[in-house]
């Protein structure tokens, strides 16, 4: 019963990974889940086709701000490539806990948010793309 | 068809009160253990449970009379027809409809406004007219005018609501100077639990020649309604938050608007004579309602209707308002930090209670409530423009019914101090 909130998915939303801003992204995407009100923001700074730096912002539940500090975590420093080809089992494979489907949702944005963040680039561009336009 | 009404329910019962002890053995689902707890239902307010005699005339009717409505020439037919028939009555003495066939069946409240909206909607707003709605609106009394709008040309108008959810009356007054040809709004917040001034509101609507629709869902299964005494024009509502089966429902309006409007759906039932070019319709409520109809679901929806009736509403009232009373008191008393949204006294405010845990999101607190068999919602509740309005992403919810007793509260009350420790 207690699986969902284990204390390491607590601890990533108590102090989220690569939570903030960073500067002259290349690509930027804001995804939102309207039936809980989450939001996020992921901001991808690539360069040579890696991810080389990458930040998140918004407000959510525990299982969706712990689901983007974990997948943070695992792209940054990753080719392109590698990232793109992250698939949503993956992501559920990283959170190692049982999400009911109500809170499957929550646990995705940030890897749809991510997808559509890459989307906005080529790959190793490294031209700052427009805020929020998806591709 | 003639269609009578009822004579007046047995009031023995509705004298004595309402005693949530007794009510809650004629609902088996709360009988159910949720995660080693006994299951604390406090999402009425999203759909209500079922007593044992809706459940029991569901099953009796497919069981023993099984049959589709106004066609069959045989005794089963009949009974089904005339069950179907007799459930219309009890819904139309139930809400004081003063002729039955003022009470047109539908899936929802919902389906309700949309039929509204479709079939007098496009015979009378016409480029430029105004619809005055309001900012609570849960999205079923909203997103229907918005497309009608759209198609017709129209403009939509809203009445403000204060911090507290109350509606700015006032400005509601000025809005009535573009002459609008609508007015709708609910008659219970569905997120808020305000208890709107319907009579004074559809007084001053009618002043300037508006019409009036008041959504009811969230009214119908709370608070006493008589809607000679209310005076609105259409009147709508669900069966599913009024103990009935999911998927029954209806609208009143008074019989020359429903004379005086063309079909909603149509195909078969709703008609008189069909010829290749060319049809006539059925008189009403039948115009009204295409196709083979939910019978059993109507029938459960009369039960409900009959059962609410024994309890006496007025009793359903102030039954919910002692528990909002001590919701308010307790919540913020025992749970540290505890938002609480809508207005701050129980004599203006349904049996809803919205609130948050500063610092965790209402999806984390619904779901550690529910490992202690906690029910509640979580999320925008369909009003998203109000939440926009109240500066909020999301609430939780407790809504209470017949069956809800201060020991649910309580149990809420700890239950959220268990949420407050998980995160802490």
């Amino acid at each position: 019963m207690d699986d969902l909130y284990r204390d390491y998915i607590l601890e990533h939303y108590r102090r989220p990974h690569n939570f903030g801003v960073i500067d002259e992204p290349t690509a930027s995407f804001e995804g939102s889940n309207p039936l809980c009100g989450d939001r996020i923001t992921v901001q991808l700074g690539i360069a040579g086709g890696v991810v080389e730096r990458v930040g998140f912002t918004g407000r959510g539940c525990a299982i969706s701000q712990a689901s983007a500090s974990l997948l943070t975590d695992e792209i940054k420093g990753k080719p392109v490539a590698d990232v793109a080809a992250f698939r949503a089992d993956d992501l559920l494979d990283l959170l190692g806990i049982d999400i009911s489907p109500a809170r499957l949702k929550c646990a995705m944005l940030s890897h749809e948010t991510l997808q559509k963040a890459l989307a906005e680039t080529d790959g190793a561009t490294a031209t700052p793309a427009p805020q929020g336009t998806p591709a | 068809m003639a269609i009578q009404t009822e004579p007046a329910a047995n009031s023995a019962a509705a004298t004595r009160g309402l005693d949530p002890a007794v009510v809650r053995r004629d609902f088996p689902i709360l009988e159910q253990v949720i995660n080693g707890h006994p299951l604390i239902y406090l999402d009425s307010a999203s759909t209500s449970q079922k007593p044992q005699v809706v459940l029991d005339a569901i099953d009796t009717y497919y069981r023993e009379y099984n049959a589709n409505v106004h066609r069959g020439i045989y005794t089963i037919g009949e009974k089904a027809t005339a069950e179907y028939e007799r459930a219309r009555a009890k819904v139309a003495r139930f809400i004081n409809a003063p002729d039955a066939h003022e009470v047109v069946f539908t899936r929802n409240a919902t389906e309700a406004i949309n039929l509204v909206a479709y079939s007098w909607g496009r015979q009378n707003i016409n480029r430029g007219d105004a619809i005055v709605l309001t900012e609570m609106e849960h999205h079923a009394n909203l997103v229907p005018w918005q497309l009608l709008v759209q198609e017709r040309d129209g403009d939509l108008e809203f009445i403000p609501v204060t911090d507290d959810g109350i509606l700015r009356l006032e400005v509601f007054e000025v809005l009535l100077k573009l002459r609008p040809k609508l007015v709708a709004f609910t008659h219970v917040s569905n997120t808020l639990g305000t208890i709107n001034p319907v009579r004074e509101m559809v007084e001053m609507a009618h002043a300037v020649g508006a019409l009036v629709l008041v959504d009811g869902a969230q009214a119908v299964p709370h608070v006493p309604v008589d809607v000679q005494e209310l005076g609105a024009d259409f009147y709508a509502f669900s069966g599913h938050k009024m103990l009935a089966p999911m998927g029954s429902g209806a609208l009143w309006a008074r019989r020359e608007l429903l004379e005086a409007m063309p079909p909603f759906l149509s195909g078969g039932e709703m008609i008189r004579e069909v010829h290749l070019r060319r049809s006539d319709f059925n008189d009403i409520p039948w115009k009204f309602e295409a196709g083979t109809p939910a019978v059993g679901d109507a029938i459960g929806l009369g039960v409900a209707a009959e059962y609410l009736g024994e309890i006496g509403m007025a009793n359903v009232r102030e039954h919910e308002r002692d528990l909002v009373g001590y919701a308010l008191a307790q919540l913020p008393a025992r749970v540290p930090g505890i938002e609480l949204y809508g207005p701050m006294s129980a004599d203006l405010r349904g049996g809803v209670v919205p609130f948050n845990v500063p610092g965790i999101h209402p999806h984390d607190v619904a779901q550690v409530l529910d490992r202690f068999g906690i029910a509640v919602r979580a999320g925008h509740h369909c009003t998203m423009p109000l939440h926009e309005r109240l500066d909020l992403a999301a609430t939780a919810r407790a809504s209470f019914q017949v069956y809800s007793t201060r020991a649910d509260i309580d149990a809420l009350c700890d239950g959220l101090v268990e949420v407050q420790r998980v995160f802490g």
